[in-house]
Order: C-alpha cells, then sequence, then structure tokens
C-alpha cells in the first residue's frame, strides 16, 4: 500500500475537521474490512485514515422502549448480534448483520461501515430500509438526517459529502404486531456476498387479520438497495396470505434491476427476488404474529 | 515412559502399525513454533516481489526498469535478460520431457506474455511495500493480442496461436500446420464401433469441467541467498526439495553440488508445488545475487491463482454401450484438457492417468479413448490429486449411474456386475494387479449408510467410485542409533501432513521400539539421498519401504554387535520383536537399548540406509455415498450424510488415512459443486481470491464418515496402499446422481452451481 | 521513509512496544516485527482466517487491522494459548484428534475455537462449524476439527493439570 498517516481523534469536531479540504484522500476507519481490503488492492489510495472508534457518539447503542434504538457507526457488527435487546426487539436487523462476513470479519466490521460501502448487495442495508432506519450524518453546515433508502446513490456512493461523517443510525420503536426479517441467498452456506438479498417487514392490525403496513427492500438486484414500494402498497390493506404475498413477489420481481456478472445472472436474480420476497415475508409475518424464528 | 518391547518370537500382531500416536512435529504446528515457507528471517533479508502481465495474451516490446531500480529502498531489479544463457536453448524437451524454454518463459516472460499475471520482471527492497510500489514503476510496452480461455474456442481454426511453431504430436495423424493442440494420443481395444452397434443401451453425453485450483492455504514462499564461496541456499514450501535442487541447477546452469534446497513446512500442495515449473526461486536467487543480501519473495492470493498451476478443465465427450443385463460391452471417449499457456509432459500425463483410470473399475472389452492437451491463455496447468481423472471420473460415472437407473438396477450392483478382478486389462493394455475393487463395492453396499433409507422431499442419494494406480519411485531415509536406544530417523520426504510420523512408526515396527523413541526428521538436499518429490500417493508406500530397508540395515549391524559382544558368530545372532537373541551354549538376550548402548565400544556408529525405487505398487478403489437436499426454487445442493468407502492396504495410522480421505472428499465437494476459474472477455480472471473462488467452508459439509477397507497391497511388507488421491475423484459424479435422484435432472458441467440446476429443471 | 508511530501492546500477556508505519497490518507487526510467526497470511484480505488472532478478547482478521490500531490494547495469538502448565485443552484435543495435516489454518482455528469456548461452553456441531466459516481448511475436511472442538469441551471443564508428551 502506498504510505497513509493515521488519526484517531476522539471529538466529531476533530473527525471533520481532519476530512475539511481533503477531498477524497481523508477517509474515516472504523472496521477496516472493506477500507483496508480496497486500499490494498489498488482500488483506493489515500493520504490519511482518521480512526473514528474512539468517538462517544459513534461508538454506542442505546435502545429505549418509547425511543426506539440508535446504533454508533461505529459499532462492530458482533457488539450489534449479541445485543439482548437488539436480538429481542429488532431480530430483523440481527438476521442481516449476522451475515456479514464470519466470525472474525464481525469482530471488526461495522454497520455503518456496511452501509457506507454502499455495496449494491451490502446485507445491512435491506434490513435497515424495512425497519424505518434514518441515517445521521454531521458535517460542516451542523446535523442532518436521510432516510436508510436514500443514503446510497450507486455502487460504492453514498449522500455523504466528502467532508460528513455517518454518526449514527436510528430505529423507531417496534411497534406491536410487528415483524421483520431479512434473508439472502449466496452459493455456499457462510462467508459469500449476496447473489440476492431481501428484507421485509409488516405490521397487522389489531385484529390480526389485515396488514397495515409492509415494506419489502431488495439487496443485490440494482445499482443501491432498493426499496419496492409498489410492494408495500400492494399488500396494504390486505390478508396476508399465498396470493397476496405471491402478487407482492412479482411486484419485487418487477422493480429489480439485476445483472448478469461471476456472482449470479439476471435470471437466476429475477427469479430469487421472487422466491425470496415470499420467504421474508412469511418470516416477517412469522415474527409480527409473535413467533421467533423469522421463516428460515 | 520406555516402550522397548519385550515379547515372545513368532508373534504376528502389529505392535506399532495400526496404532495412532502423536505426530512428530504436531506439538510445534498447534504452538505456531513451526516454520513454514515464509516464516524465515535472515539479517539484511530483502523482499522480492514480481511484476505482472495485466494481458492475457500479448507480445513484449519493451521493458524498462530504470525508474524502479533508482527508487529508494529497492536493491536489484531482472528481467528475462539477466537469464542470458536460456536464449540458446531450443524448445525440445529434454530428459525429463519437459521444455526448459517454457520453464524460463514462465517464470520470466522474453518475447510473450501468455495469461494474466505472467511474470515480466522483478524488484527487490528493503520493504514488502516499497517492492510494491517500486514493482508499479516499472515500464512494459505491450502489443495485446486477442486471448483464448476455452479449449473449444482454442481449437477452432481460425483462433489465436499461442505458440506460432507448435504443432500437435500425434502417433497416428502426422501433423505440419501449427495449432493450440500440443499432443494428440489414442488408446483402442478391440471393435468398440462394432459393440456399440449390437449394444441394447447406449448412453450419451458431453460434459465440461471448469479450471480449478488446489486451493492450499499456504501461498508459495522462498528464501535464498548465497554463501560466500558461490553455493545458492534455498529454503522454500515446495514438495520436492531434490527436484528443485535439479532444477535450479538447470534454470541457473550451476552444478547440483552448489545448490542446498532446505524444505520448510508445507502448508499445503496436492499438487500445486510440484518443483517442475519453478516460479520464484531462480529468480529471487537472480535479485540475492544482484542484491548481495538474502531475498524472501512470496506470493499474494491473488498471484496463487492467476500465476501457480491450477488443473486442467476439461471438455468431454463419452458414450457407454450396455447389455440388457447390465454387462457394458463397449466405451468411447473424446478429452479434451487444458493445458494453460504451455503443452508439457506433465498434462500430457494427466490425460495419460485421465484415459488409464476413467474405466479402470469396469470389465469393458472394447473402447476407444482420443486425448487431447490444448493451449489456452490460462497459467499451465499442473496436477491437483489424481491429477486429469476427477475430470474423467464425472461423465463415466454419471452414464454408468444412467445405464443402471434404465435397466432398473441398483446402482452398486450394477457396479458389481462389471467389477475388475486381478488380472482384467484396462484400456491402456496394461493390466490390474492384485486390487480390492469388489470389496470396495461390497463394504459400501453394506455399510450403514447405504442401508439406511433416505426419505423426504427433494432428497436423492448418489454413488460413485474411483481408480487410482498410485506410485513408488526414489526414496532415501537413514537411521542412526543413539546410546541410549533412541533413533534418529531423516528421510527426503518432504511432510505435507504426517508422513514423517507414518515413515517412524514403519522404522519402529522393525526395530522393535516405540514410535516416540524416534527422532524424525526431513532432510534437506546435503543430508540425505536423492529422494522424489511428495505425490502420487507414494510417501508411506515407498518412503516406508525405504526406511523399513534403513531399519533392517541397522538391524544387521547390531547383530553384527551383538555378536562381538556375546562372542559368537552373527549367524547366531536373531532378532525377535525387539531383542537380539542368541542360543549358542545357553539362551542370551539382549534389548535394543542394550545393543545400543555399546556400539560405541564394538566399532562406533550405527547408521542403517535404505536408498529404493520399489516397484509393483498397488492401486486403490474407493467408493462415496451421498445423500443431499435440493432447493427446488434456488437449486442449492446440501449434502446431508457423506460417506467414503476406500481400500487403503494397511493403514499405518488410521487416523492420518482417515484425515486423507475426509480431506479429498471435501475437495471433491469443492470441485462439484462450488469451485471454478471465471474469465471476462479479455481473458481476465475474475475471482483470484477466497471469496469468489469458493472452497468449501466448515458449513457446506457434514462429517464424512470413511470406511477403511484393509485388502493388502503388493510389494511392502505391511500391504500399504497409496491413499491421499483416490479420494477426490468420486465426489463430483456421486453429487451428480445424488442431485438426479433428488431432481430428476442431470447436470453435465462442473461445478454444479444452483444456477445449474435451476437451470438443468427448467426453473430459469 | 514514511513516518514511524510508536505502538504499547500487550501480546500474549507481556507489555511490548514496536514502531511501524501506519500501513503496516498487525499480521505484519506479528511477524516482520516482533517475530512472531505463528499467525500466517493466507489470502491478506479476511476471507481464510489464518491470520486470526484475539484482540481484547475478539477474534478478528490481523490482516485487517493496522498495527497502530492496537495501541494500548491486547492480542492474544497462538503463541499464546499453552502457558506454564502445558498445552491448552484445545491444542492437546487437536493433537489426539489429528485435527490437523499441514498445519497452517491451524492457528487461527485455535485462536477463533478458544474464543469459542471461552464465550459458549457447550456449542452444538451446527454452532462451531458456523462460527468457524471464516477458518478455511483445505487439508482435513473439517471433520476431525469439529471433534477436536468438541472434545475441548470435556477437557475445558476438567481442572487443567501439567501435560505430559
Amino acid at each position: 500500500m502506498k504510505a497513509f498517516d493515521y488519526l484517531a481523534p476522539t471529538t466529531v469536531e476533530d473527525v471533520l475537521a481532519a476530512l475539511v479540504g481533503k477531498g477524497d484522500r481523508v477517509r474515516p476507519l472504523a472496521g477496516g474490512t472493506d477500507l483496508i481490503v480496497q486500499m490494498r488492492r489498488g482500488a483506493l489510495e489515500v493520504d490519511a485514515v482518521v480512526d473514528v472508534k474512539k468517538i462517544p457518539e459513534l461508538n454506542g447503542i442505546a435502545y429505549r422502549p418509547g425511543e426506539g434504538l440508535t446504533i454508533g457507526a461505529a459499532v462492530p457488527c458482533h457488539r450489534i448480534v449479541e445485543h439482548p435487546d437488539i436480538m429481542k426487539m429488532y431480530p430483523g436487523l440481527v438476521d442481516a448483520v449476522a451475515l456479514i462476513g464470519g466470525t472474525a470479519i464481525k469482530g471488526r466490521a461495522t454497520m455503518g461501515g456496511n452501509l457506507c460501502n454502499a455495496a449494491p448487495s451490502a446485507d445491512s442495508i435491506p434490513a435497515m430500509i424495512v425497519l424505518g432506519g434514518t441515517c445521521h450524518i454531521a458535517g460542516p453546515a451542523g446535523m442532518r438526517t436521510m432516510p436508510a433508502e436514500l443514503f446510497c446513490k450507486g455502487p460504492g456512493e453514498t449522500v455523504l459529502g466528502r467532508e460528513e461523517l455517518l454518526v449514527s443510525v436510528h430505529f423507531p420503536p417496534p411497534k406491536s404486531r410487528f415483524g421483520a426479517c431479512y434473508l439472502r441467498f449466496i452459493p455456499r452456506h457462510e462467508m459469500d456476498i449476496a447473489v440476492v438479498g431481501v428484507g421485509a417487514s409488516v405490521a397487522l392490525d389489531p385484529d390480526w387479520a389485515r396488514i397495515t403496513m409492509a415494506r419489502v427492500a431488495l439487496g443485490a438486484v440494482g445499482p443501491t438497495p432498493i426499496l419496492a414500494e409498489t410492494v408495500g402498497t400492494s399488500l396494504k390493506g390486505k390478508e396476508p396470505s399465498e396470493a397476496s404475498f405471491a402478487e407482492a413477489a412479482r411486484l419485487a420481481q418487477e422493480a429489480a434491476r439485476p445483472i448478469t456478472d461471476m456472482r449470479g445472472t439476471e435470471a437466476q436474480r429475477r427469479h430469487l427476488v421472487g422466491v425470496l420476497t415470499r420467504r421474508a415475508l412469511r418470516g416477517a409475518l412469522e415474527r409480527a404474529k409473535g413467533g421467533r424464528s423469522g421463516g428460515r | 515412559m520406555s516402550k522397548d518391547k519385550r515379547s515372545t518370537p513368532e508373534v504376528t500382531d502389529y505392535e506399532v502399525v495400526g496404532t495412532r500416536p502423536q505426530r512428530h512435529d504436531a506439538p510445534d504446528k498447534v504452538t505456531g513454533r513451526a516454520l513454514f515457507g515464509a516464516d524465515t528471517n535472515l539479517t539484511g533479508m530483502l523482499c522480492g516481489k514480481m511484476v505482472r502481465s495485466p494481458h492475457a495474451h500479448a507480445r513484449i516490446r519493451s521493458i524498462h526498469t530504470a525508474r524502479a531500480a533508482s527508487y529508494p529502498g529497492v536493491y536489484a531489479v531482472v528481467t528475462a535478460q539477466d537469464f542470458w544463457w536460456a536464449k540458446d536453448r531450443g524448445t525440445n524437451p529434454d530428459e525429463s520431457g519437459e521444455t526448459i524454454k517454457y520453464l524460463h518463459e514462465n517464470m520470466l516472460a522474453q518475447e510473450k506474455v501468455l495469461y494474466v499475471g505472467h511474470p515480466v520482471a522483478a524488484v527487490a527492497a528493503n520493504s514488502p511495500h516499497i517492492a510494491e510500489e517500486a514493482a508499479k514503476l516499472i515500464e512494459v510496452q505491450y502489443e495485446v493480442l486477442p486471448a483464448v480461455t476455452d479449449v473449444r474456442e482454442a481449437m477452432k481454426p481460425d483462433a489465436p496461436l499461442l505458440h506460432e511453431h507448435l504443432v500437435t504430436q500425434s502417433l497416428s495423424k502426422p501433423v505440419q500446420k501449427p495449432s493450440n493442440i500440443g499432443s494428440h494420443f489414442q488408446n483402442l481395444k478391440g471393435n468398440p464401433t462394432q459393440s456399440f452397434s449390437q449394444a441394447d443401451l447406449v448412453v450419451e453425453r458431453e460434459f465440461t469441467t471448469s479450471t480449478v485450483h488446489q486451493g492450499y492455504i499456504e501461498p508459495h514462499a522462498c528464501t535464498v541467498w548465497w554463501t560466500v564461496d558461490g553455493d545458492l541456499k534455498v529454503w522454500t514450501s515446495t514438495q520436492g526439495a531434490f527436484g528443485m535442487r535439479d532444477q535450479l541447477a538447470k534454470l541457473l546452469s550451476l552444478p547440483m553440488s552448489n545448490i542446498h534446497v532446505i524444505p520448510l513446512e508445507v502448508g499445503g500442495a496436492f499438487g500445486g508445488k510440484l518443483p517442475i515449473y519453478i516460479f520464484l526461486e531462480a529468480v529471487a536467487a537472480l535479485l540475492s545475487r544482484k542484491a548481495s543480501r538474502p531475498v524472501k519473495m512470496t506470493m499474494t492470493r491473488a498471484e496463487v491463482f492467476l500465476a501457480t498451476n491450477p488443473t486442467s478443465g476439461a471438455y468431454m465427450k463419452v458414450k457407454m454401450g450396455a447389455t440388457r443385463e447390465g454387462r457394458i460391452t463397449a466405451v468411447q471417449a473424446e478429452l479434451y484438457f487444458e493445458a494453460g499457456a504451455y503443452p508439457s509432459a506433465d498434462v500430457i500425463g494427466y490425460l495419460g492417468f485421465a484415459t488409464a483410470y476413467m474405466f479402470a473399475p469396469y470389465e469393458i472389452p472394447h473402447g476407444q479413448i482420443d486425448a487431447y492437451d490444448v493451449v489456452v491463455n490460462k497459467p499451465r496447468t499442473a496436477a491437483y490429486r489424481a491429477p486429469g481423472v476427477p475430470q474423467a471420473n464425472f461423465p463415466v460415472e454419471q452414464l454408468i449411474d444412467e445405464m443402471a437407473v434404465r435397466l432398473a438396477m441398483d446402482p452398486i450392483e450394477f457396479r458389481l456386475q462389471n467389477v475388475v478382478r486381478e488380472g482384467s486389462e484396462l484400456l491402456n493394455g496394461t493390466t490390474h494387479g492384485n486390487i480390492g475393487a469388489e470389496e470396495v463395492l461390497r463394504a459400501a453396499q453394506s455399510s450403514n449408510h447405504y442401508r439406511t433409507p433416505l426419505a423426504g422431499p427433494n432428497r436423492g442419494r448418489g454413488v460413485a467410485q474411483g481408480y487410482w494406480g498410485n506410485w513408488g519411485a526414489r526414496s532415501s531415509c537413514t537411521i542412526s542409533v543413539n546410546g541410549d536406544g533412541t533413533a534418529n530417523l531423516v528421510t527426503g520426504s518432504v511432510d505435507l501432513s504426517g508422513t514423517r510420523t507414518t515413515i517412524a512408526m514403519q522404522a519402529a515396527e522393525v526395530l522393535g521400539i516405540s514410535p516416540d523413541r524416534i527422532q524424525s526428521n526431513v532432510g534437506d538436499t546435503d543430508s540425505i539421498g536423492y529422494t522424489e518429490m511428495s505425490g502420487g500417493s507414494r510417501t508411506t508406500f515407498a518412503t516406508g519401504i525405504a526406511a523399513i530397508t534403513a531399519a533392517r540395515d541397522v538391524i544387521a549391524q547390531m547383530r553384527g554387535r551383538a555378536a562381538l559382544l556375546w562372542g559368537v558368530e552373527v549367524q547366531d545372532v536373531t532378532f525377535e520383536r525387539g531383542i537380539f537373541v542368541t542360543r549358542r551354549s545357553g539362551e542370551k538376550q539382549m534389548f535394543f537399548a542394550e545393543v545400543a548402548g555399546k556400539i560405541a565400544e564394538t566399532g562406533g556408529a550405527v547408521t542403517g540406509t535404505g536408498n529404493v525405487d520399489p516397484q509393483g505398487w498397488g492401486g486403490a478403489f474407493g467408493m462415496h455415498i451421498v445423500d443431499v437436499q435440493v432447493d427446488p426454487e434456488t437449486g442449492k445442493v446440501d449434502i446431508l450424510r457423506y460417506t467414503a468407502v476406500q481400500d487403503v492396504g494397511k493403514a499405518i495410522h488410521p487416523s492420518f488415512v482417515e484425515g486423507q480421505i475426509q480431506g479429498g472428499a471435501v475437495q471433491g465437494i469443492g470441485w462439484g459443486l462450488y469451485e471454478g476459474y471465471q474469465y471476462d472477455t479479455r481473458g481476465d480472471m475474475l475471482n483470484p481470491g477466497f471469496l469468489d473462488y469458493k472452497i468449501p467452508t466448515a458449513t457446506d459439509v457434514p462429517m464424512i464418515e470413511t470406511i477403511l477397507v484393509e485388502v493388502p497391497g503388493p510389494n511392502h511388507p505391511f500391504g500399504v496402499r497409496g491413499v491421499g488421491e483416490v479420494p477426490i475423484i468420486p465426489p463430483p459424479a456421486a453429487l451428480a446422481n445424488a442431485i438426479y435422484r433428488a431432481t430428476g435432472v442431470r447436470v453435465a458441467d462442473l461445478p454444479m452451481t444452483p444456477v445449474q440446476v435451476l437451470e438443468a429443471m427448467g426453473v430459469i | 521513509m514514511a513516518a514511524k508511530t510508536r505502538v504499547c501492546v500487550k501480546i500474549n500477556g507481556e507489555q511490548l512496544e514496536f514502531l511501524c508505519e501506519p500501513r503496516q497490518s498487525l499480521l505484519e507487526c506479528l511477524r516482520d516485527i516482533l517475530g512472531l510467526t505463528g499467525s500466517k497470511e493466507g489470502c491478506n484480505d479476511g476471507n481464510c482466517g489464518a491470520c486470526s488472532v484475539l484482540l481484547n478478547e475478539r477474534v478478528v482478521n490481523s490482516c485487517l487491522v493496522l498495527g497502530v490500531e492496537v495501541d494500548g490494547q491486547e492480542v492474544t495469538t497462538v503463541e499464546g494459548l499453552a502457558d506454564w502448565r502445558g498445552l491448552h485443552p484445545l491444542q492437546q484435543a487437536f493433537l489426539d484428534h489429528a485435527a490437523l495435516q499441514c498445519g497452517y489454518c491451524t492457528p487461527g482455528i485455535l485462536i477463533a475455537s478458544k474464543a469459542l469456548l471461552d464465550r459458549e461452553p457447550n456449542p452444538s456441531e451446527d454452532r462451531i462449524r458456523t462460527w468457524l466459516a471464516g477458518n478455511l481448511c483445505r487439508c482435513t475436511g473439517y471433520d476431525k476439527i469439529i471433534r477436536a472442538v468438541q472434545d475441548a469441551v470435556g477437557r475445558i471443564a476438567q481442572p487443567r493439570e501439567e501435560v505430559k508428551r
């Protein structure tokens, strides 16, 4: 690798100061599991990395029943999947974060980094979207927010300006009769990048009979993760059934824009969007009804 | 702790063979102390780095090294020009069958680059990062040429030629026009055409397999240094120190005795670290000489995939005919194997194995096999455990299964109908020796796995068998006796997985002492006689015989010492189960350790030697049984249960034998379901890393049950048969047969990915 | 030459200090500066686990950690598993089950297994396999590795005695 400097500030202000006027030559470093790989491969050259793991706002997990869950951008995946409140209240998020790499990767990789790396196939992003995640961003002009589904603009590209920093992601408190699930398809059983990923969430009416809200987000089938809005619209007010889920799956397939690359073919991906949408909706439904397993 | 045995003579049970002692080198391996190829650290050591072609096929117009050479921290730069003596070498193969000019060209390209990753220059610098930066400063001008990465494309009349003067070597049809086909040979037995026309059932299909890599976790690594008087020392990860020494002698034009190769521990090889084509060591030697410093060169994972030696992908057409009673009457096959960038005797060898062994489990009266090696713009191919045979076995075991299904016969029963025995003739004109073919089939048939019904939707059970002929070759071993009755054993066989212990166990059995009383070492090229590389499933057999020979030599010498001590003739001294005995004027006995204690005063050191080239080794059969579940919506294959049955002759250390079988089976599973080189239209490899070249993880396979059948192998005192290569052969076909039974479709292309399964099922 | 940073870190219980450039990974620092060559490079991009170490008791790929990042922290490598009482029960279990062939992946697998058993005293076979999914082995087919880890569960439950060779 080309030589670079290492900074490890302890405040958001100091990070922002380090980013000012540097274009993309100075990068925040959280887990390093994407950044270091890209630097080593020569896809990225930097003059300095700014370690953000010592900054309190980026490294905390806060859950309060009425307020929801805030996860700092530099919190490593292993803390997220082992956190009792997250496991209990946001199992759909755990579904996704638990799939990022293997044990050692989760020991370092962060959910915030997974989001900022903005791979179309990122596992955490469809789950964040269907859980209504909001990104909190610090910059020279102060703090701003962005819904998770609008954070990515293209492969490897986000709405973050070069002088901005993702601080945390916030999830609203889950309502009763709400469930979410993330599933992905990979050729092996672990360690692969998703060929297709689907996150789904549903909320049921007080009679447990009809869907009041549904969100389906697709990963690895477009330049960014896709919130398939037509799916949510089609399911609203309907009874959850094989028929309504089949229609949802069909609409999800239409919303997908898959390509053929070394990890999968267009036809395979489009087909899998349908399969995984049905399965993820079933999983979300089971959780909404109070089951724990998430449709696996 | 002393385990010198006192026992009665005429005991036929083994004391050591068949037990499971702790491996001599394992404590160092579980504590991180063992030294592998990149673990050296010499004062002043520099780091070498190759500069590699970004093009799959191009002519080199110029190489400018000045900017790199003057970069701070760089001590040397080399190109093919530094091997100035190589220019005079022609393109005829030498006595090894390899073409030295191609070896040079593969190390550092002179005129053309033939694959992405082909080395063109190298630098040595005082840190790996500096070396990497300096490498980027080497300026190479290329004239890019069109590339071919598929054997069928490479054989088309208008295909770009890799070697303008390559004409096909063929016994039957002399060829004038240059092409990408290196050679063609044919095996013919009887009259297959006529026999097919009379068969009740004929099955025929085309198959392809992908280029796959041996996938060893340790990248290639070496450190080299010149001594003050012009000798070269090489510490390296290799399967054969002597082979490497001899190749380096050729490549560097040095006498063999001036080169000292010290083999370090090897982090996996499986045929990918054979000392035939040398990747790093000779270039490192030139860098070291120029810089007057030791040089360490290692490969990155991407370099390992791009620029070492994966094994051939293949295109095959296979046809088989049988009677309605299930007797095979005729077979026919066309095999087109990738040679990679250079035609070589190696690849012809693999085609030979494929041809000989693909039908070897079956009595076949008529057959014709045409085999071709084809150059393509990929790194040159090499062995991967049973080279050539997993590819060729894949079609055969599927067609056998297809015939069994169509004749409504149990698939093992069908195979028993056609089983080979000692004296059965193979299609290459050789005959089977002492083999355990039937025993393996019957063991599989009566196994708990096979007798347990498989229930449930989308599930299927497949079986497949395979044969590998094994090997002998030259081995050397010395055993020196210490005054306390322990012994030091040195062998020339690089230890890939515990053979230093199985070799010591065989010596221990003869010497009548415990294996932990033998220090077992792998020698370097100065300390032991020429030993062929470790591979071909030869080590436990041939080096075991060397050790047994050395042990018997030790016993003979010590009988002489005992005779001296007792004042009798050596003929009056016998050695029985660890005890020297004379019955001349009353019975006297001495333990091994007692005689050892007296060797200093009875003539000095006792060192036994075994320099052998054993013949008549036995081949081995294996059959695998696999239960799968296939997700009909995604095409994903899950393995529910796996059993590998194999004739191992005699398991010297059963844990090691089981481990070989399990490891080979899982490699075969990777070959069958997950692995394959992928290329873009420019000939660039898309997946040169462990993320997208997918070897099985612990979550992809279940426990691998092993059933060891022991039909003693010929020409070895304990009946050893090679075990390492058989187990990689059956898995792809066994999986294909299981997938067929789970889904009703056959997949004829490896790897059998979910996409393949869905396409075969017509889902996408 | 890029400026070097001073790193103070506890490795295998011992407080150590070294100088390194920011671009040098923890793996490079362990192997090339500190002479701890037990951790291995297999891929240098987080996909094989041969470089696994414990960082503050968490399994990480040391190839993806910068040396400078571990200042003030604690690292355990394979060299730190055995102690004055002898081999760690996992190491002994690996010897007894022949759970290694070439031995190259073994340090990483031992580190990862120790982290699992430190946390979950009696994991299922599935759990062990999933935990070890990021540690590639090409030689053994994983069978004996899993059995050794399962066996180590029982050994860890016993008080540790001096292990005789």
